[in-house]
């Protein structure tokens, strides 16, 4: 049996780690073999790019070596593919060199598309890459005060980012001594400060209790870099001094370039996990079309369920359980507190006023966050 | 021909049936019908306000089984 993944993501290195450890006799007889194939020798903490863009963390505190998170029995090699020819069961990668399997699971994530928004990527920061965080922290520490907007696209990667992100600058500016020349105005795509009720409920007095103001039901379609106005898709517009954005996302190009999903989004059962269509290629993380978070815990969850499938497949000859919607999102209520918020396709999410015991075992996540990319935790 | 494709955001708490329409928005043509599929029933008082707002068309809501179907035609 080959299992092939491709993607080097949490998604993918923790799908890996589980069928090493699941199927550990079998790779040892040669029974199966693993293999993944990743753009990058590097893993990357995507959550910590928060945190470098408002000088909480260091660039080398986000990466490790990938070969250093995988089990030893795996087949780890830096070369993406860029053809899926998935009614030959192969793959073609960079090299050149054709991969067989007969499993295959996608796992390639999404990336940030500022440039999908006139005006977009020229004024403003964003801090979705290191480049563009460490650019952010930067214009910050210059910032001396004015209005600052904060405006996002549609769909995004973490879907907390965008009330994590005006929390921490809250406190950032407080901080520097500079809030009082400071006027922070965040807005959001639908007619509430956040997509889950329970955190709009909670998000929105805690806005007013620290000035920020708000406006809801605003898409953003263009920027007037000359003018200094953001504009929205229900026509109105907004000024601003800085403007931080979380730009729209899509999946990967391959993924598009290959006709597996528009956008880069692959039509995904919801709880089989597997590709529409096709009974062994499965999707785990940004990349599947499914209606939840595009978010690290999304993709650790189903790499747990698809682990424990796939394994149930090779021993038995059928999986064992439904993945159900499970995720799991810190957020960073500033600087000192969070709170968090869980849920599944079936129970919403019931989150708890932000405490600094929460805060702290989120930074001691951004630490364990290794061992469970490892599949210890 | 304009078509009509399925946004299913059934058990969607996060991001949501409205930010999986405004996603959806982005992949189909002028004239084409989106139907969104919801068990949120706050779904059919969020989705017409924001079709209104953008000034998209609203074809019709409707409950079936715990099943908010909401149409939406995109005009612009």
């Amino acid at each position: 049996m080959r299992i092939l993944i491709v993607g080097g993501g949490i998604g993918g290195t923790i799908l890996a780690n589980n069928l090493a450890r699941r199927l550990s006799g079998e790779l040892r007889s040669g029974k199966v073999r693993i293999t993944m194939l990743s753009a990058s020798d590097k893993h990357m903490y995507q959550p910590g790019l928060l945190y470098l863009a408002v000088g909480r963390m260091t660039p080398d505190e986000l990466y490790r070596d990938q070969r250093s998170l995988l089990d030893p029995g795996i087949d780890f090699m830096v070369d993406p593919v860029e053809e899926f020819r998935l009614d030959k069961n192969e793959v073609k990668a960079k090299s050149g060199k054709i991969h067989g399997y007969d499993v295959l699971a996608i796992a390639t994530g999404s990336r940030p598309m500022p440039q999908e928004t006139p005006g977009l990527s020229e004024n403003s920061e964003m801090f979705y890459t290191e480049e563009s965080a460490l650019k952010m922290l930067k214009r910050l520490q210059q910032f001396q005060g004015g209005k600052v907007v904060i405006a996002m696209g549609v769909p995004h990667k973490c879907p907390m980012a965008p009330l994590e992100i005006t929390f921490m600058l809250y406190d950032y500016f407080k901080d520097r001594g500079i809030l009082d020349k400071t006027k922070i105005h965040y807005t959001y795509p639908i007619n509430r400060v956040h997509t889950l009720e329970p955190v709009a409920k909670w998000a929105a007095p805690e806005f007013d209790r620290m000035g920020i103001t708000y406006e809801t039901l605003f898409n953003l379609k263009e920027v007037d870099g000359a003018k200094k106005i953001v504009r929205s898709e229900e026509n109105s517009e907004t000024d601003f001094d800085l403007l931080i954005t979380i730009p729209a996302h899509r999946g990967m190009e391959v993924i598009e370039q290959n006709g597996l999903g528009q956008r880069g989004w692959i039509p995904t059962h919801r709880h089989r996990l597997n590709m529409e269509g096709r009974e062994n290629v499965f999707v785990l993380g940004d990349t599947t079309n499914l209606p939840i978070s595009k978010a690290g815990s999304t993709a650790h969850f189903e790499a747990e369920t698809l682990g424990e499938n796939i394994a149930a497949t090779v021993k038995m000859g059928t999986p064992v359980r439904d993945y159900d919607g499970k995720v799991f999102c810190f957020i960073e209520a500033g600087k000192d507190r969070a709170t968090y918020a869980m849920f599944n396709y079936q129970n919403p999410p019931d989150p708890k006023p932000p405490t600094r015991a929460v805060h702290w075992f989120k930074l001691a996540y951004n630490k364990l966050y290794w061992a469970s990319a490892r599949g210890l935790l | 021909m304009a078509e009509r494709k399925l946004v299913d955001a059934r058990g969607s708490f996060c991001p949501g049936p409205l930010m999986e329409l405004i996603a959806a928005m982005k992949m189909v043509q002028v004239g084409d019908e989106l139907e969104v599929l919801s068990t949120d029933k706050g779904s059919a008082n969020d989705i017409p306000e924001w079709i209104h707002k953008v000034k998209h068309e609203h074809v019709e809501t409707r409950e079936d089984r715990g099943v908010w179907h909401i149409v939406v035609k995109k005009t612009k």
